[in-house]
C-alpha cells in the first residue's frame, strides 16, 4: 500500500518552546491516524502545521511525494476541521454549509437539507448559528464534510462538546471515509471506535 | 474562479445587512464629526467654505477607520479566515472581495452622503461632483490601506489603536491630494490633476495592496 501522505522530519518551535523535533510518519489509504497527548503539547499546532496554515519550522509536509505546502493539488484533497468551527454566527447553518459548498475544490452533490439531517441538526437549518449550542454547532460544522470530495481529513477535536450520538456521528461518517479510501487524522482525548478500522495511535510530548 | 469570489463578497454583504445597526456606524460617525465643526468653530459662511474641504476630508479618513479594525477579526476568531486560506482562490483575492465588500458598506455610504456635509460646510453646489468623487477614490484607497493595517494587526491581542497609528501616516498622501482636489473644485479651478494622482494611487493600491494583505494574514495566522 502506498503512502500518499508523507510528514519527514517535521519540527515545530513556538517561541522558545520546542513542540516536536524529527517527527516522521505516513498515512496511507484506509487509514485513520489519532494524535494523543497531554494538553499544551502541540497537537492542534501540528495539525495546523499539516492543514498548511501554520509555521513550518524543520521538515516536510509530502502528498504523493511532492511538497504539499500550497500545493493546489494537496489542498484540492484536504478538508480540514479546527479548532474553531469557522461557521458565521450570523448565519444559519444552512448558509454556512452552502458557502463552503460552493468555495470547495470539488463539491459534492449532498444538499444543505441532507448534510444537516445527517449530522442531526435539520430542525435548526434556518436558525443562526450563534443561538445554536456548542454541539450543535460543531455538528453544522462537521457537515462540511459532506460538502466537498477529500481524501484527507484533518480534524481537530472533532468530539469537543459532541453528546454520545454525535461521537457515533463521527464515527459513521470516518467509517464511510475510510472504506471508499480516504484517510483522516484526529486529535482527540476521547476514545473513538471505528467498526472494522484501526487506529493508529502518535503519542506526542515523547520526543524532545 | 469567479463563483468563490461571489460567494465571499455575497456572504459579507448579507453578514453586513444582518448587523446593519454596526453598519451605519461610521456614516452616522462621518455625519457627526462634519457637523461638529461649525459648532465648535463659528458658523461664518466664509469661515466654512475655506475649511470645508478639509474637515469633509478628514471626517471621512476617520470615519473609514470605524469598523476597519474587524476586517479580519471576525474571520480570524471564528476560524473563517484559516479554511479561507484552503480554497481554491488565491488569497490575494480573498483579499480583495474582502476590501470590496468593506468599501461597499462603508465607504459608499460616505461617498453619498457628502454632498449633504458639503452642503453643510457652504460648498459650491456645483463642485459637489468633484468632492463626491475625490472621496469615491480616496475612500477606495483607504480601504485598501486599512485592510494592510487590519491584516497585520489582527493575531494581536491588544491591537486597539496600533491599527490607526500604523495607517494613518500612509494615508497622509491620500488627505493631501484628496482635499486638495475638493478645495479647487470649490474655487473653480481645475481639480484634474489631484484626481488622476488619487487614481493612480487607488490603482497601484488594487494592484498591489491584496498581496501584502495576503501575506500578512498568512504571518497572522502561523503561530
Amino acid at each position: 500500500m502506498s503512502s500518499e501522505f508523507e510528514a519527514r522530519g517535521i519540527g515545530l518551535w513556538r517561541g522558545d518552546r520546542c513542540l516536536c523535533r524529527e517527527l516522521s510518519f505516513d498515512l496511507g489509504s484506509g487509514t485513520i491516524l489519532q494524535l494523543a497527548g497531554p494538553n499544551g503539547v502541540g497537537k492542534t499546532s501540528l495539525i495546523r502545521t499539516l492543514a498548511g496554515i501554520g509555521r513550518l519550522d524543520e521538515g516536510k509536509v509530502l502528498w504523493n511525494g511532492e511538497d504539499a505546502r500550497r500545493s493546489a493539488a494537496y489542498l484540492s484533497e484536504l478538508i480540514y476541521i479546527g479548532h474553531h468551527n469557522g461557521l458565521k454566527a450570523h448565519l444559519t447553518p444552512e448558509e454556512n454549509y452552502a458557502f463552503y459548498r460552493t468555495i470547495a475544490h470539488r463539491p459534492t452533490e449532498v444538499s444543505a437539507e441532507q448534510a444537516l439531517m445527517r449530522c442531526g441538526i435539520a430542525g435548526f437549518k434556518d436558525r443562526p448559528v450563534a443561538l445554536l449550542s456548542m454541539g450543535q454547532k460543531r455538528r453544522a460544522a462537521l457537515a462540511r464534510l459532506l460538502a466537498a470530495r477529500a481524501r484527507l481529513w484533518l480534524l481537530d477535536e472533532p468530539l469537543a462538546s459532541l453528546d454520545n450520538d454525535g461521537v457515533e456521528l463521527v464515527a459513521g461518517l470516518l467509517k464511510t471515509h475510510v472504506s471508499a479510501g480516504g484517510m483522516a487524522i484526529l486529535v482527540t482525548h476521547q476514545p473513538i471506535a471505528i467498526a472494522g478500522v484501526k487506529l493508529r495511535q502518535l503519542e506526542l510530548g515523547q520526543t524532545a | 474562479m469567479s463563483a468563490p469570489f461571489g460567494a465571499l463578497l455575497g456572504r459579507d454583504i448579507r453578514l453586513a445587512y444582518r448587523r446593519r445597526g454596526e453598519l451605519a456606524m461610521p456614516a452616522i460617525f462621518f455625519v457627526l464629526v462634519t457637523a461638529l465643526f461649525p459648532l465648535g468653530l463659528s458658523p461664518q459662511p466664509e469661515l466654512l467654505r475655506s475649511v470645508g474641504p478639509g474637515v469633509v476630508w478628514v471626517a471621512a479618513l476617520l470615519a473609514g477607520l470605524i469598523g476597519q479594525q474587524t476586517l479580519f477579526k471576525g474571520d480570524f476568531d471564528d476560524g473563517s479566515l484559516e479554511q479561507l486560506t484552503l480554497c481554491p482562490m488565491p488569497l490575494e483575492l480573498v483579499a480583495l472581495a474582502r476590501v470590496a465588500s468593506h468599501w461597499l458598506t462603508t465607504g459608499l455610504p460616505i461617498v453619498l452622503l457628502s454632498p449633504l456635509m458639503g452642503l453643510l460646510m457652504d460648498y459650491p453646489g456645483e463642485a459637489m461632483g468633484t468632492l463626491a468623487l475625490s472621496l469615491f477614490l480616496g475612500t477606495a484607497i483607504l480601504s485598501l490601506l486599512g485592510a494592510v493595517g487590519a491584516a497585520l494587526t489582527v493575531g494581536l491581542r491588544q491591537s486597539g489603536m496600533l491599527m490607526p497609528v500604523l495607517v494613518l501616516p500612509l494615508a497622509v498622501p491620500v488627505l493631501i491630494f484628496g482635499a486638495q482636489a475638493a478645495a479647487q473644485a470649490a474655487r473653480a479651478e481645475d481639480p484634474a490633476g489631484a484626481l488622476y494622482l488619487l487614481g493612480a494611487m487607488m490603482v497601484l493600491g488594487i494592484s498591489l495592496a491584496p498581496f501584502a494583505i495576503a501575506a500578512a494574514v498568512r504571518v497572522s495566522l502561523e503561530s
